[in-house]
């Protein structure tokens, strides 16, 4: 019997036959989500196909885009996302960004999860295969419980080496953000392997699987293992599973495999516009540019563990009179944490603006906009022109020990000085 | 005429998170590269293409940007490789996305598309470029969307549109 990968494994257990990449299947879902924006584009094609949608206890609609709405246009597509949720019992939750959501609460290792929005691929850090698609086929989705695809190959990605002070999982996946280039990873699956990521927590497992969109990526995976067992047991979702049926194959056959060894990689941003112009924060630094806005949170990068280094950073320091700095803890379970730790109250006293979990500015549509020529270090995946307000201002990716460096400073700065 | 662009133009690009907050398509093509080509709106034609590099469409899976080519009148988008939510959008609009070189292609150059034959005919050129149109890209073009292709064949027919 021919070997597979995991992605064809568990696409194999939704099709119910053994299937392989290159493959055109229709796929039944465990899960299928669509956010405050992508939803209101689904109702309209559902309600020509179909009437009820096929298991609402399947269906997971957050609200965190655009949320509380900023302006009567955004009001109005939650209104009708909510009549459309009553009409077919389904609930709506505003307790954080979509994918913080999904991977806290629902995403079991070995599932097939749709979602309508592109950072799906982030639940793949649970050892799920998670698909982002748009509107239409989510509306489809909704109302039959499955979906078609062509069944990816996968790029092995085999990272290796201790990871210096101050350098963490965002630096990491800049880095092979920089190699694969915004295209690398389309119609592929991204199986992450190697000693750095198998003791990668599930927060930066989540880090590499979300930023792995932003190279094209159709899924993202980090097979489950005991650090996966130990998350799903204090997020009140213990399964029992075996680590052989949720990995590739010994022998599996992989499009390509990459090893990378990250025993020296420093601290590294993204510069404006594009994923892969990727260089070390050293090299930025030296160029002394003033940091306007600095944004903490996101999908990718605002759990726990992001906002324990903020934290540890910031021990008597000051931040920059100047750097306006926006902290979204990515869920109601982060920001409680958060709370409980004393985080809220101390980084209110510093002077940082905490807006409540959800996908904040990320996205330029509320929570901190930019203005022409304004510059913003962020904590998030995308630096495209004009994604979190003017065209003008520029956006720099990069790490919470990074963002918050460039807080205290006012510059873009390497954290290592603060660590 | 063509509308040229370059490589990994983004949604966000095509239909910006500011202005994309509707359900009208006809609002959508008012905005479609409302800032990366202010003119394009006003002026496309029925029939233009859209020609681009590589990865067009990358980024957000918003759909709007599907929509709002589909809604322009735009007679295909032409790209070296598109992102694949964006090809399955347009699959979906019933918009035509058409895989080719585009590397020769001019703004003021006449093309021809041969859906059929899966040519390009670059009559200004004199030249033909080999495309790829998918059976199932041409199939739900040429009913306006999976919406209506579902709604003819029925919800069970998605399975026929590979297997």
């Amino acid at each position: 019997m021919k070997s597979q990968t995991i992605a064809e494994k568990i696409f194999s257990k939704h099709v119910g036959k053994k299937t392989y990449a290159g493959d055109y299947v229709l796929a039944n879902l465990d899960l299928v989500m669509a956010h405050d924006t992508t939803c209101a584009w689904a109702i309209d094609p559902f309600e020509q196909i179909a009437e009820k949608v096929w298991d609402p206890k399947k269906i997971v609609i957050p609200f965190d885009h655009a949320f509380p709405a900023p302006n009567v246009q955004m009001a109005s597509l939650q209104s009708k996302i909510r009549k459309f949720a009553e009409k077919q019992g389904l609930s709506i939750t505003h307790d954080g960004v979509c994918h913080q959501i999904m991977s806290e609460r629902l995403i079991k290792p070995g599932a097939l999860v749709l979602g309508a929005d592109s950072h799906t691929p982030t639940g793949g850090g649970l050892g799920a295969i998670t698909i982002g698609v748009g509107s239409t086929d989510v509306a489809i989705a909704m109302a039959t419980g499955k979906c078609w695809f062509r069944v990816p190959e996968t790029i092995k990605i085999i990272i290796n080496g201790k990871l210096k002070k101050g350098v963490f999982a965002k630096d990491v996946v800049l880095m092979v953000a920089k190699d694969l280039g915004p295209e690398g990873g389309s119609n592929r699956v991204l199986e992450y392997g190697g000693e750095t990521v198998n003791n990668f927590s599930i927060s930066s497992r989540l880090t590499l699987t979300n930023m792995s969109a932003e190279m094209g990526a159709e899924a993202a995976i980090v097979p489950a293992d005991e650090n996966t067992r130990t998350y799903l047991k204090e997020n009140q979702r213990e399964i029992s599973f075996k680590e052989s049926e949720l990995s590739s194959d010994s022998d599996a056959q992989y499009y390509k495999v990459l090893t990378y060894d990250v025993s020296k990689l420093e601290p590294m941003v993204a510069e404006p516009p594009d994923i892969d112009r990727v260089k070390t924060v050293k090299e930025i630094e030296a160029k002394k540019i003033r940091v306007d806005q600095v944004f903490i949170g996101s999908c990718t990068n605002c759990r726990i563990e992001d906002l324990d280094i903020v934290y540890s950073m910031w021990q008597g320091k000051k931040l920059n009179k100047d750097t306006r700095v926006i902290i979204t803890p990515a869920s109601k379970k982060v920001y409680l944490q958060a709370m409980a730790k004393g985080y809220i109250e101390f980084f209110m006293q510093m002077g940082a603006i905490v807006l409540a979990p959800g996908c904040g500015p990320c996205l330029g549509r509320h929570g901190g906009v930019l203005y022409d020529n304004e510059v913003c270090v962020s904590t998030s995946n995308r630096n495209f022109t004009g994604r979190m307000g003017s065209p003008k201002a520029l956006i720099y990716l990069a790490s919470p020990a990074t963002a918050s460096a460039s807080a205290i400073t006012g510059y873009i700065t390497d954290p290592r000085k603060y660590l | 005429m063509n509308w040229k662009f370059g490589e990994n133009v983004n949604t966000d690009l095509v239909t910006p998170g500011r202005y994309n907050i509707t359900t009208d398509p006809k609002e959508l093509a008012k905005i479609a590269f409302i800032e990366h080509r202010p003119e394009f709106a006003k002026n496309v034609k029925k029939d233009d293409f859209v020609i681009a590099g590589r990865n067009f469409g990358c980024g957000s899976s918003r759909e709007t940007a599907a929509t709002a080519l589909e809604a322009s009148g735009i007679q295909a988008v032409i790209a070296k490789s598109f992102a694949r939510i964006f090809y399955r959008n347009c699959m979906n609009q019933g918009l035509l996305a058409v895989i080719a070189d585009t590397d020769g292609i001019d703004e003021s150059d006449e093309l021809v598309l041969d859906i059929k034959n899966q040519i390009i005919i670059n009559k200004t050129k004199k030249t033909t470029i080999q495309a790829d149109i998918p059976v199932v890209m041409a199939k739900l073009h040429s009913v306006g969307g999976v919406i209506p292709y579902l709604k003819k064949n029925g919800l069970n027919s998605v399975e026929k549109l590979f297997i």
